[in-house]
């Protein structure tokens, strides 16, 4: 199994009609996700030709709910109209809205995320790369090509840094590998995907990537101790970042003692999380976590 | 970005919120003047973005514009923890009867927004959370429902602040919350709030964080901007659009994607620690890397005197790394003789064989590639080492 999102996931494209949209829809049809159609308001009734796939394009989500029986969205549109963009998904009750979006401001996001509170839609992101169950479903920017499925669950809050980790455990494969994103205020967390993995019966082992600032690695250890028994491997990037410096990520900053990279490995290991130095070395812990189990 | 006090107090002041005089001064004789224009007795406050200024004896109370001059001549150009004093403020005196505590701020944590009261003002906030917590009201607001009269009440009493003051301190509060949401802010603190010998409730001293991804919809921000302090080439780097931050060290960085930067700065660390060098750079190319954004990023590394080596990490996800080679060949050609320090490279991903091979095709001799992370990491940090 995968968690959030599997072969049947029909998914809308919110901008499909920029660019970005477009490249990446390109991209996410070719790797096998059911792309059913997109949303961009004001261009309602257009079709978009994508690889001789024609995609009807609608005003707002629930108008392409009902057309087409989408259960997901993925967001590219330009932060301006982000806000706007996910509360029209959440209005059509969507269960899944992926924000791949960079450079929201965090009122607009705090906003989105208060009123999912009140239905039942799980955000992912914004700022992320999305989520991938290789060869069965990939929303968002991640490369379909660097693995397979397999038995390995990944949660991340960079992009690339999971690239990085899927390549070294490629031979292994993965259930779903989701990049929630490296803003201060995201819609689903480490805790959300730590506890999926871990009622997933076909997740083995999981690896969760950090990254400095905040706490969330943190309550995600304390997690991890009173939830998973599941063998779970960490990296933490950042141990070497100035105070008071935003290091790329909006979110990712040591303020005072607080953020920091050494903390957070701290309450890992405390939970029994190995934490590797390097992408490298947590590979190679969690290698050895799997041929011994 | 963090705001200084003197453009939090000219923010409050501009929302309604309750403030003293107070006017920024870069010189003496200005201080002097605006002392003068105050009249009476000042205070001679510096201007940076660092707690425990007075400690360092960087607030100075004056008797007179003469004295003001001579206080503000003492403070500016004073090191306070690394921050060199270029500003002071010059703020009006009051008597203070009692000093409270007032903050609203972004919870990650709860992924809303945090109001904290307390009448344990003027002292350290962490400091009275850790020892006293029951003396520090924590409410959450709804970003969508905001902050009413009846709920800012709650809170106050809830801060258990006296009577006289609670309606008083209420309207502080709202007016505060107006504040945090028009400016897209992700603090607001005030510490101490103050009430005076006549009663009133005052801000005294406070702190502004403005949401830098919000500056698309604030052109004020612009203004607000500490060029002095920028580093030269984080601000070149910013007009080029990229998200470059200046460290003390050796082995110039770039990669692509924040988190994989970050990575890259630890494994150079760490491989470093044998010989005695350290990141230069954090600086992430992003997704797109074509050959002008990786000159621009080259250069903007070369320009800095301290880089001796440059290690390129990237993965190609979306970006090939066929592209990204022909990148990294294109820009030493736009660069020519500018680039003079050698480049380690270390390519996975995406059209990963293509993109060695072009790197091996074109030979070039600043050139070298290694296959793994940690490899490149080890090799670029010998090379400045030796260099």
């Amino acid at each position: 199994m995968t968690i959030f999102i599997d072969e049947n996931t029909k998914v809308i494209v919110q901008g499909m009609t920029g660019s970005e949209g477009t490249k990446h829809t390109k991209r996410m049809l070719a790797s096998g996700t059911k792309i059913v159609g997109g949303v961009t308001p004001g261009k309602g009734g257009q079709e978009v030709e994508i690889d001789g796939k024609k995609l009807p394009v609608f005003n707002s989500v629930s108008e392409a709910v009902a057309a087409t029986g989408a259960n997901a969205s993925v967001v590219f549109v330009p932060p301006k109209f982000a806000k706007a963009a996910v509360i029209d998904a959440i209005d059509a009750k969507l269960p899944l809205v992926v924000v791949i979006t960079e450079g929201i401001p965090v009122h607009d996001t705090a906003a989105f995320f208060a009123y999912a509170q009140i239905s039942s839609t799980r955000i992912i992101g914004p700022n992320c790369p999305g989520l991938i169950s290789p060869s069965k479903c990939n929303i968002g920017i991640t490369p379909a090509d660097i693995t397979g499925p397999g038995r390995i669950g990944l949660v991340s809050k960079s992009g690339t840094l999971t690239y990085q980790m899927m390549y070294e455990l490629r031979d292994i494969g993965f259930t779903t590998a989701v990049g929630i994103g490296g803003d201060p205020i995201i819609g689903t967390t480490h805790i959300d995907c730590l506890r999926a993995f871990q009622d997933d019966p076909d997740t083995e082992a999981i690896v969760m990537i950090g990254e400095i600032g905040g706490d969330a690695e943190e309550r995600a250890a304390a997690f991890i101790k009173e939830y998973v028994t599941k063998p779970v491997v960490g990296y933490v990037a950042g141990f070497t970042a100035p105070e008071g410096k935003t290091m790329g990520h909006a979110g990712a900053i040591v303020s005072g003692s607080s953020g920091t990279a050494e903390a957070k490995k701290v309450a890992l290991e405390a939970a029994g999380v190995k934490v590797g130095k390097t992408p490298s070395e947590t590979a190679r812990l969690l290698r050895e976590l799997i041929s011994n189990a | 970005m963090d705001l200084f006090e003197y453009q939090a107090r000219d923010l409050f002041e501009a929302n309604g919120v309750p403030v003293l005089g107070g006017a920024v001064a870069t010189t003496p004789e200005e201080a002097k003047l605006a002392a003068a224009k105050f009249g009476g007795k000042v205070v001679v406050k510096a201007q940076v973005k660092i707690g425990g200024r007075g400690k360092a004896g960087g607030v100075k109370l004056a008797e007179s514009p003469d004295d003001a001059f001579e206080k503000a001549k003492a403070i500016l150009g004073m090191d306070i923890k690394g921050h060199l004093v270029r500003k002071v403020m010059i703020a009006q005196a009051a008597p203070i009867e009692s000093e409270y505590y007032l903050a609203i701020l972004l919870d990650r944590a709860a992924r809303s927004f945090l109001v904290m009261a307390s009448v344990a003002g003027g002292m350290d906030i962490e400091e009275v959370a850790h020892k006293t917590p029951e003396k520090l009201a924590r409410v959450h607001i709804n970003p969508n429902s905001g902050l009413d009269k009846a709920k800012a009440l709650e809170i106050v009493r809830a801060g258990a602040f006296p009577g006289d003051v609670e309606d008083q301190v209420a309207d502080v509060l709202i007016k505060l919350w107006e504040t945090f949401q028009k400016s897209d802010a992700t603090l607001v603190e005030v510490n101490p709030l103050v009430k005076t010998g006549d009663g009133k409730i005052i801000a005294l001293d406070g702190k502004v964080t403005l949401d830098d991804n919000a500056s698309f919809r604030h052109p004020e921000y612009e203004a607000l901007i500490d060029h002095a302090a920028t580093n030269p080439l984080e601000a070149l780097a910013k007009e080029k659009d990229l998200n470059y931050v200046k460290l003390e060290g050796e082995v110039g960085v770039i990669g692509n994607g924040a988190g994989l930067v970050m990575s890259t700065l630890d494994v150079v660390a760490y491989a470093g620690e044998k010989y005695g060098v350290k990141p230069a750079n954090f600086l992430d190319i992003g997704g797109g890397a074509s050959a002008q954004v990786m000159a621009d990023g080259l250069s903007i590394i070369l320009g800095d005197p301290a880089v001796r080596s440059v290690f390129v990490n990237v993965f190609g996800g979306i970006t090939a790394c066929d592209a990204v080679a022909n990148g990294i060949i294109q820009a030493l050609e736009i660069l020519g003789d500018k680039a003079t320090k050698p480049l380690v490279v270390r390519l996975d991903g995406n059209s990963v064989v293509e993109g060695r091979k072009i790197l091996q095709a074109a030979n070039h001799p600043l050139v070298q590639q290694l296959d793994t992370m940690d490899g490149a990491a080890a090799r670029a940090a010998e090379l400045a080492a030796q260099r």
